[in-house]
């Protein structure tokens, strides 16, 4: 082959080797402007993703005050410690280490990891909520070792409620959002009200969470920050509450030695004074989520401490209810104050006889004393005359029908029957002699402690029936504006002679011989009623012997003072307390340490002086009914419920 | 020796692109690691050596090389021997000399004195064509320090070695059909080779590659971060350190294998064009001085040094953007790499001797 054949040759091989070089970089050339010209944009958001971290900075809930302006509610830092799966190297090395350094159980660790699954990989895992700071220390130190660079530790505000669980029920607590809250537009994981206050105004209560942009490198250092939107402390919210108040009734629980409930207002605008329900559960432990054996144990606990006994117990009043009856029948004109009946013992109506608590019977008496003395025979004759319709219409303008209406959640209904509430409800007619046991407050009249508060106000003011309220006044940033009383629910001025009665009989019964002696403040003229309510009815007494629930009657006691000029007014129940007079020394405590308030005197102290004597008859047990059969009373005499119808022991 | 009008002869134009490439290189190394850094000055240095290397290459007539080629390949044998024994172990491989300042990578220089004896051997052969046996001992000659590098384990650098046989013969002339019934072979040994060749690594490097996703976190990591790198860097980049994936260590090995990635995201498309005209305008240039060589054995000369070069930019290049498996692959003159850069320099030295002495005789 000569050399000028072969240099062609060489030279069309390098020919083609040339196209092929342009070839390859043309290629090459276009695979960079596919990357970074056509799906530049969603490169940019990986690299973004990659380098970018936005973390959230939870917003403090609205601090609490009571009226005086005492913190009640407040916030403390609290850590939680995370995994975010997205910067996982290797999931179960980081379970195991941290575990092992933050002294976990490493199987419960993975376990919440599993719960987790299924979320995306870039949201935390929370593993320790409120960890302690030899944890958070161990954590972070292993973080700058990047040992741990999946794991955060991260501040967030919790709630830190007032010691011994005071007024729990109406703070309610806080927890992570449900899956209608979700819903309901509230973001993953975020923490809202779930009972009580918190819950009610949890707009006003939740503020506005920041964010935080950092950058960070491959391991997951910060290493600074973008941008940082400060979060949005919840408003500021005053209660109309009283921190002295409210501690004198639960300590008089406390010294009383049972459980119950207490709904204390101003009787002329309905603001909530004190508000207890008892047993109560420390709602700190749900600041940042409550553990599953504590919630277990709050939920099996026989005594109920979730049961936000104020507005959610349902109770039969007893002798409270003679109040209703009273007014009932002084304005619908039936009678007058000096209204004398004659009490034997017992009367007959409708063929049978219905007992007074006192065997010998109170004789001959007007309304006041009547009133007095609980006497069973005159509000039986009162109820008799009145017919079940007119009670109703009466409870229902004092407050003891449906709702009160109050600003919190889960009220329950008060029911007081009527004719068309029994025929709605069971479809039969009302046979008049289920009156006379509705007229002592029995029969299917059950209410919550809240409506028997409302009542005790509305007589309290003369007619005026308030919506009782715990939000005093809100600061939006630019100092407390005060927050206007709702609106009234109904408004009757009782006759003057009504007044006048209903409040002497009330005084009477503290200050005379009656039931709520206990109560007697010298110089307050303290005004009540005590009541007694069956657990059970004499039947399911005996079909519950042997068990272990308590059977012991409840007592109530209603009271306000001072009796010309009503300042305050409210409900003492007394769960099995047996007796309704139980109650009154702590209505007495806590009217005391409301005037000594208000008057600059030192607080009262408890223990409590000893009661005034005399007050150990308990009048206003219930008293013996008929002994009906059960077919009997099923059919036409007082449509016996479970409420009626035994001779107490204490008797 | 050097005749003093030869350098009117010297292509300049290479040369500055040259240099111009190691610049970009040295920028983006500076960006990478964050200032003038131990590795900033190293490859400073790395670029001087280089260039008094080329110096050399470009001084010493190519022809007087190639009668020595015998001594220059079987010194690096040696030394590629030396190395699997004495070597300094770095990352699980042995491919370093120690000296003391200086770690030097035989490997990289077997590249340049494979391209010197490959091209004398075929220039002595006969004109016209490659025979069978020719290309057997070409093979045997290529296979020697091949194998050795694969030793060490670096089958990055040892499959280099690979187009620098087949460039030159194929420009020597060897027939088509042959070409043709390698790659069939190629074809056919490849599933052969999967199952008992590879190591498990490299198997997982390539399986990984088809799916960057199934191990988003370990050999599909590098991949997928390559990629976002490239992509975000859009047309104009993000500027000089300005560049997230790299500053902040999503990428690995920024200032090594995957410079021409930091590139790319740092002076976006356009910067990427200029590098990319640059590398094709020095092929391109080395190409044309093959053309217009005197004689056979500089045109095979340029082919073999040219072939090597050119593999490992493509490779380099194509993986930095995601789009080829991830391997130990540096690109030349912009990585890091002291031994590489002299090497590629000297071998550039070689392929301007070349041009510069196309009218001596």
């Amino acid at each position: 082959m000569s050399v000028a054949e072969d240099r062609r040759r060489i030279a069309l091989r390098l020919h083609v080797l040339q196209w092929g070089a342009v070839g390859v970089f043309t290629a090459l050339a276009m695979g960079f402007w596919f990357l970074q010209v056509v799906q530049h944009a969603r490169y940019e958001e990986m690299a973004e993703n990659n380098h970018q971290r936005t973390l959230a900075l939870r917003a403090p809930r609205g601090v609490l005050f009571d009226r005086n302006g005492t913190v009640l509610v407040e916030n403390r830092h609290s850590f939680t410690i995370s995994i975010v799966r997205e910067h996982s190297k290797n999931l179960e090395h980081t379970v195991a280490l941290l575990s092992a350094v933050a002294h976990l159980d490493a199987q419960q660790v993975q376990q919440i990891v599993d719960r987790h699954r299924n979320e995306p990989s870039y949201r935390p895992i929370v593993v320790v909520e409120d960890a302690t700071l030899a944890q958070v220390a161990a954590v972070t130190a292993r973080r700058l070792d990047t040992e741990l660079p999946d794991v955060v530790v991260e501040e967030v505000p919790a709630r830190r409620y007032p010691a011994e669980a005071m007024a729990a029920h109406l703070f309610g607590y806080v927890g992570q959002a449900n899956d209608a809250q979700v819903e309901a537009g509230a973001t993953q994981g975020a923490i809202v009200g779930q009972q009580g206050l918190e819950k009610a105004y949890n707009d006003l209560l939740m503020g506005t969470d920041g964010a935080k942009r950092v950058v960070v490198n491959s391991v997951g250092r910060e290493i600074r920050t973008l941008e940082e939107i400060a979060p949005r402390e919840g408003r500021r919210v005053q209660l109309t509450i009283d921190t002295d108040l409210q501690k004198a009734a639960e300590d008089g629980f406390r010294l009383a030695g049972f459980n119950g409930a207490a709904l204390i207002l101003d009787p002329r605008d309905g603001e909530v004074l004190t508000y207890a329900s008892l047993p109560s559960y420390d709602p700190n432990d749900f600041s940042v989520g409550i553990d599953r054996a504590t919630w277990n144990s709050l939920n099996t606990d026989k005594l109920k401490p979730l049961q936000n006994r104020v507005l959610q117990g349902r109770y039969s009043p007893g002798s409270i209810f003679k109040i209703v009856v009273a007014t009932a029948a002084l304005e619908e004109g039936l009678v007058t104050p000096d209204h004398r009946i004659t009490c034997n013992g017992g009367a007959n109506f409708f063929g049978r006889f219905f007992k007074c608590h006192l065997k010998g019977g109170h004789g001959s008496m007007d309304m006041r004393h009547a009133i007095e003395k609980s006497c069973n025979v005159y509000f039986y004759t009162l109820g008799n005359m009145l017919g079940v319709d007119k009670i109703h219409k009466w409870a229902e303008k004092l407050g003891m029908v449906g709702k009160t209406g109050i600003d919190l959640p889960n009220e329950q209904e008060s029911i007081v029957p009527s004719t068309e509430w029994k025929r709605k409800r069971t479809g039969e007619k009302w046979y008049a002699g289920e009156t006379i046991s509705v007229s002592i407050g029995q029969g299917q009249v059950t209410v919550t402690p809240a409506s028997l508060a409302v009542m005790i106000s509305t007589v309290a003011n003369g007619g005026t029936r308030v919506t009782p309220h715990v939000l005093k006044a809100i600061d939006e940033g630019q100092g407390w504006k005060p927050v206007p009383a709702p609106a009234v629910a109904d408004a009757v001025a009782f006759k003057p002679d009504t007044l006048a009665a209903l409040r002497e009989g009330l005084w009477m019964v503290v200050n005379a011989s009656g039931t709520g002696g206990r109560a007697r403040l010298p110089g307050y003229d303290v005004a009540g009623k005590t009541g007694t309510a069956q657990v059970i009815s004499n039947q399911g007494r005996q079909a519950a012997r042997g068990t272990d629930r308590d059977l012991r009657d409840h007592g109530f006691f209603v009271f306000f003072a001072p009796r010309d000029n009503p300042q305050i007014a409210g409900v003492i129940f007394a769960e099995h307390g047996e007796h309704g007079y139980l109650g009154a020394p702590i209505a007495k405590h806590v009217i005391d340490t409301y005037f000594a308030k208000k008057e600059g005197r030192p607080l009262p102290q408890l223990p409590l002086p000893a009661p005034p004597a005399g007050a150990d008859e308990d009048p206003d047990s219930p008293p013996a009914l008929p002994a009906v059969d059960v077919a009997d009373a099923r059919g036409a005499v007082s449509g016996t419920t479970s409420a009626d119808g035994r001779v107490p022991e204490t008797n | 020796m050097f005749e003093r009008r030869l350098h009117f002869h010297l292509d300049w134009a290479m040369l500055i692109a040259l240099m111009a490439l190691c610049f970009i290189g040295l920028a983006n190394i500076y960006s990478a690691t964050g200032g003038p850094t131990g590795v900033y000055v190293t490859q400073i240095y790395g670029i001087v050596l280089g260039l008094v290397a080329l110096a050399i290459c470009l001084t010493i007539d190519y022809r007087t090389l190639a009668d020595k080629s015998h001594f220059v390949y079987g010194g690096v044998i040696l030394l590629l021997v030396y190395v699997l024994f004495l070597g300094v172990v770095r990352g699980g491989s042995r491919r370093w000399i120690d000296f003391g300042p200086l770690n030097l990578q035989p490997s990289e220089f077997a590249k340049a004195a494979l391209a010197l004896v490959l091209a004398k051997f075929f220039a002595d052969g006969r004109r016209g064509g490659v025979s069978r046996s020719d290309l057997l001992i070409a093979g045997a000659i290529t296979v020697v320090p091949l194998v050795l590098i694969a030793r060490q384990p670096d089958l990055g650098t040892a499959v280099t070695l690979v187009p620098v046989l087949f460039a030159t013969a194929f420009v020597a002339g060897m027939p088509m059909r042959i070409f043709g019934i390698l790659a069939l072979v190629g074809v056919l040994v490849a599933p052969v080779a999967w199952k008992f060749a590879l190591q498990d690594y490299q198997k997982e490097r390539i399986s990984t590659f088809l799916d960057p996703s199934q191990d988003a976190k370990g050999a599909g990591y590098q991949q997928i971060q390559a990629r976002i790198t490239v992509g975000s860097g859009g047309v104009w980049g993000k500027g000089f350190q300005k560049g997230t994936q790299g500053q902040l260590r999503f990428l690995p090995v920024a200032h090594n294998d995957f410079i021409f990635s930091v590139q790319a995201e740092e002076h976006g498309f356009a910067g990427v064009l200029i590098a990319l005209g640059l590398y094709l305008f020095v092929i391109l240039r080395a190409l044309e001085a093959a053309a217009l060589a005197k004689d056979r054995l500089g045109s095979f000369l340029v082919l073999g040094v040219l072939a090597s070069f050119t593999f490992q930019v493509v490779y380099n290049i194509t993986m930095s953007a995601g789009l080829a498996p991830v391997k130990g692959l540096t690109l030349p003159l912009m990585s890091y790499g002291g031994s590489s850069m002299i090497a590629t320099l000297a071998g550039f030295g070689l392929i301007l001797n070349v041009r510069m002495r196309r009218f001596t005789n």
